[in-house]
Parts: C-alpha cells; structure tokens; sequence
C-alpha cells in the first residue's frame, strides 16, 4: 500500500497533465459524426485522421507556417549563439575594461522581459518600414543575456592552464573560444538550443505585433488564424493543425530531455 | 624563463587580452545597446508624450498618462484580472509542483517517466493547447464537463460565464508552470545531502512530515523563493490564453493583454508606453531580490 500510494498519486496528476495532449491526437483521427463523443476510448470507429490532417495542411499554409518557424527560431538561435559565446568568453576569461559593467548589464537585462521593449522596437521597425519581415520576427532576440549568462556560468571551470598552454601553442583567441571552450560546454549549448528554440517556436506575443502577412507567420500565430478561420465548424482538422505544430517541440524536448532539464536547474538553484 | 625575461613581456599580452576582450564583447554590447538600452530611453521618452504612431505631431504631457492609467477603468480591471490571475496560479502552481517533485524524487526507476509526463505541457505550444482546452471545457460536448455531469453535478460553462473566465485561464496556466516547477524542486531536492535525514531521524523525527518540516522545507527555502518568483513573473505575462479563448470578451483583460490592445491595435502609443513602464516595475519588483542574489552567485 505504502509502496502504491505515490504512484497511484502520480498517475491520476500525469492523467490530467496527458489529458489535453490525447483528447487532441484522438480528435484529429475522429470523423465529424464521432466528434462530439465524449469517450475517451482509444480506437475510432471510424478513421478519419487522413481527412483532417489533409484539411489541416491544405485549408491554411500549414507547411508554410511550420518553414516560418524552422527558419525564424534557426535564424535567432544562430545569432544567439555567434554573439553570446564570445562574449560570455571574455566575461569569463579575458581581463578587459568594463568587464564587471558589462556583467552587471546582463544580470540587470535579464530582468527586462521582451515584452516591456516591444512598443519602441516596434515603431523603429515601423518607421525603418521592416514590419511583416523574418528580420523582425528575429531582431529582438539576436542579443540573448540568458545565453551569456549560462555560458558564462559554464565557461568558468574551463581550466586556464588549458588556455594558456593552446595560446603557446599559437591558437588564435577565436580557436580556444570556440574550438576548446566550448566543446568543453557542449551540454550548455544543446539546453540553450532547446530552451531557444521552444520559446521562439511557441511565441505568439512578437509575432502577433509585427506580421499580419500570413505567408510570413510562424505557427502560433498560423494556428490564431486557422482557428478563427475555421470558428468551431470542423474541430478534427482544428485539432489535427494542434498536432502539427504542438508535435515538433514535443519530439524536440523528449530527445533532448537530459540536458533541457538540466538547463533549467542550471539557472535556478544551488 | 627567468623571471627577468618574462617582465617586458607581461604588459602588452595584457593589452593584448583587454583588446581581445572587447572585441569578442562588442557585438553583444552593440545589440545590448540596440536592443535594450535605446529602447528603454525612446519607451520613457514615449510615456510622457501623447505621441500615437503614425501621428505628425505630438505634446509633452508630463504624467497625465500614468494618471490616466489610474482612472481607467479598463486598465484597472485588467490589473485586478492579472492579480486574480496570480493569486490563483502562484500558491497552485507552486505547492501543486512540490508535492508532485517530493513524489517524484522518491521513484527510482519510473523517475524520468513521471518527470517528462508532468513536464510536457511546458513545451507545448500554448496557442494549439489553449485550443484543446477550449474544446475539453465545452459545456455541452466537452469530457471535463461530462465527468462533471456524470459526477452528479450542473454543468459548468467555463468560458461562457465571465465570472469563471479569468479562474479557468489560470487552471490552464497551472497545467502549463507545473512541470517546470517541479524539476526546479526535484533539482532542489538533490542537493540536500542524505544524511540530514539520517540525522534528524535519529533526533527522534519519526514521521516523514516531520522529517520534511524539520529539513526538507527549510533547506527547500531557496528553491521555494526562486519558484515563486519566476511562477509570479510568468503570471504577470499571461498573455496567449487571453488571446486564443476570449480577446478580452466579458471584461476578461489582462495586463500585458490590454497593453498589446492600447499599443498595437489602437496605436495609442504614448499611453501605452506608460503602461509598459508600469508592467515593467511590477516584473522588476518581483524579480529584483532574485537578481541581487544571482549576482552574488556570479564570480567575476
């Protein structure tokens, strides 16, 4: 009984948590008439799922939406990672005027969430007329201080006796940074890339203020319009455009699991 | 070497290493620049002005627009919906979490089951699971509300009744922070060393609540105000909830909801500039203290 409890516990909660990620794959299968069925049985009576999924991808640009995505949160990702690595670099190993302001600056910036700076980036992309552009899906994001910070943390323990010895060696400043030290760091870099890659993807804020050009909207905001598009008549093909964009971030965190969620406990405790 | 050798040396390598460092620092401090530091003035600048975009002219208005703020109606409700918002999600999603990781940390090898199964919902795309959880909360042809029927009681129209609209955007918003909760407090968990169970068992805690009120909870106590700050500032940015289930219908406004609507449908710029400072000063409130702390964790 004792050795039961906590996972009969745990089951009922994991239920819950499941419930909403079923109910959306199980409708997306169902045909129109078994829709409204509220059992939670498994197998439909009748498959449906090629016909929602169908409409899903041909009714709105799904495929477009879902490239938007690839090539909005690939495009950040890169730019974080091409600035924050050599920053956090120097913060952690080279001795230069302005280290500790610039370190403070970061602390301080992470406490400035992206949404108190959309209104002036805004009207600057407004006024420099590069709204409904990938470049201000992307811009507010290019400079990421939660990146420094985690390379920073991490680039720390790399041993300077190492450094020191590949400078004698005639490595250049850019091969240790990246070619030594952050090889040494590559568990950061991959929870980084996944923690970047679910926030942008799942993003709707920033998206929604500077696209209103469909053909250039990442999915969230793709979804916004399907569900308008569709107001509640056919909720299989809703809930198979749910699947189809909820379904890569899930495949991403599952595979790398490990290091997302030792990201996370980076940032937090100890 | 001799030391004699190595002098001359020494100065311009240390040159050298402060040239290097500002150059691999510089195109972080040039976006930092950019991005945030000329935002935040030109965001000041635009909150004492009735500057709407796309306007030719505009006035200084001092601080009629934060006054303003405080006698409309509209933002007042969407800062008492936020608050609402927040009282509900923070004590859920933060003992709901805990209680979740003490269950969890106990399991060996169904651990990293449990973990992924209550971490899911936190990668999710929030638009399409808010669309989920429009159509389970159905009050005619939802489950949730045919388990409450077949429970015995009168069905509930979660999204259809105003009074239930901002307590049922938090019960999504629970379903969401929880797992993320959860693995700040098992890593939380992991660190507090085995033995003070050990000894606390045998100063005579007996039980396991007193052995979790004795060391658990105390040595959680960090874990627990960083939980609760982050849970407070993400409760403070609902924003696609709203967006997907109401666009604000029924008075179901939230802060960062009618700051979008003000800024950028109805393009009242300089208004909304000022209520972006104020949401700004509730975040940094909140996570000031968290700030100060993590500095001092950082060696430089």
């Amino acid at each position: 009984m004792r050795r039961f409890f906590p996972h009969a516990v745990l089951g009922l909660g994991a239920a819950i948590m499941l419930l909403p990620f079923y109910w959306m794959v199980l409708t997306s299968l169902r045909a129109p008439s078994e829709i409204f069925d509220i059992s939670l049985w498994p197998i439909p009576k009748a498959f449906h799922g090629d016909a929602n999924y169908h409409q899903a991808a041909t009714s709105v640009p799904m495929a477009r939406f879902m490239l938007n995505g690839v090539i909005v949160c690939a495009g950040i990702l890169i730019v974080q990672v091409l600035t924050a690595v050599p920053a956090a670099y120097a913060l952690a190993k080279l001795r230069f005027p302005g280290r500790r302001l610039l370190m403070m600056l970061v602390i301080g910036a992470l406490c400035v969430p992206m949404q108190a700076l959309a209104l002036p980036l805004f009207v600057g992309l407004a006024k420099a007329g590069l709204l409904n552009t990938y470049f201000a899906q992307m811009v507010p994001f290019f400079l990421s201080v939660f990146a420094i910070f985690l390379f920073h943390q991490s680039f720390r323990s790399y041993p300077d006796e190492i450094i020191e010895a590949a400078r004698m060696d005639g490595f250049t400043e850019m091969e240790i940074c990246w070619r030594l030290v952050l090889r040494g760091s590559l568990p950061s870099l991959a929870a980084f890339a996944v923690f970047s890659v679910v926030a942008h993807w799942n993003d709707l804020y920033w998206p929604m203020i500077v696209v209103s050009d469909t053909a250039l909207a990442p999915p969230p905001l793709g979804m916004l319009f399907f569900s308008d598009a569709e107001t509640g008549a056919n909720y299989g093909a809703l809930m198979a455009g749910a699947t189809l964009i909820t379904a890569p971030m899930l495949v991403c965190f599952l595979l790398a699991r490990r290091s997302f969620i030792a990201g996370i406990t980076m940032t937090g405790v100890k | 070497m001799t030391a004699a050798l190595a002098l001359p040396a020494r100065r311009p390598a240390r040159t050298r290493t402060a040239v290097k460092g500002l150059a691999f620092a510089a195109p972080a401090i040039l976006l930092l620049v950019a991005i945030y530091a000329v935002p935040m003035i030109v965001l000041t600048g635009f909150s004492v002005t009735d500057y709407r975009l796309g306007a030719l002219d505009w006035h200084f208005i001092g601080l009629r627009n934060f006054a303003d703020a405080a006698s409309d109606p509209v933002f007042v409700r969407a800062l008492v919906n936020t608050l609402v918002y927040a009282a509900i999600v923070i004590p859920a999603g933060v003992f709901l979490a805990l209680g979740v990781a003490l269950l969890v940390h106990g399991r060996r090898r169904s651990r990293a089951f449990w973990e992924t199964a209550y971490f899911l919902p936190v990668t999710a795309t929030l638009v399409a699971m808010a669309t989920v959880w429009q159509f389970l909360l159905h009050p005619t042809l939802g489950p949730v509300n045919a388990l409450i029927t077949w429970l015995g009681f009168a069905p509930v129209s979660f999204l259809g009744n105003p009074a239930l609209l901002i307590p049922t955007m938090a019960l999504i918003g629970v379903w969401q922070v929880l797992g993320f909760n959860m693995v700040l407090f098992l890593a939380g968990l992991t660190a507090i060393p085995k033995d003070l169970h050990e000894a606390a068992r045998i100063d005579g805690a007996r039980h396991p609540i007193d052995r979790f009120l004795t060391v658990t909870w105390p040595m959680l106590g960090p874990t627990t105000m960083f939980v609760i700050v982050t849970t407070s500032i993400s409760a403070f940015k609902v924003f696609e909830t709203v967006a997907v289930l109401t666009k604000g219908r029924s008075g179901s406004e939230t802060l960062l909801y009618s700051l979008y609507l003000e800024g950028f449908e109805y393009a009242n710029t300089g208004y909304a500039a000022a209520l972006t400072l104020i949401f700004l000063g509730i975040v940094l409130i909140l996570s000031v203290g968290q700030t100060v702390r993590m500095e001092r964790k950082v060696h430089y």
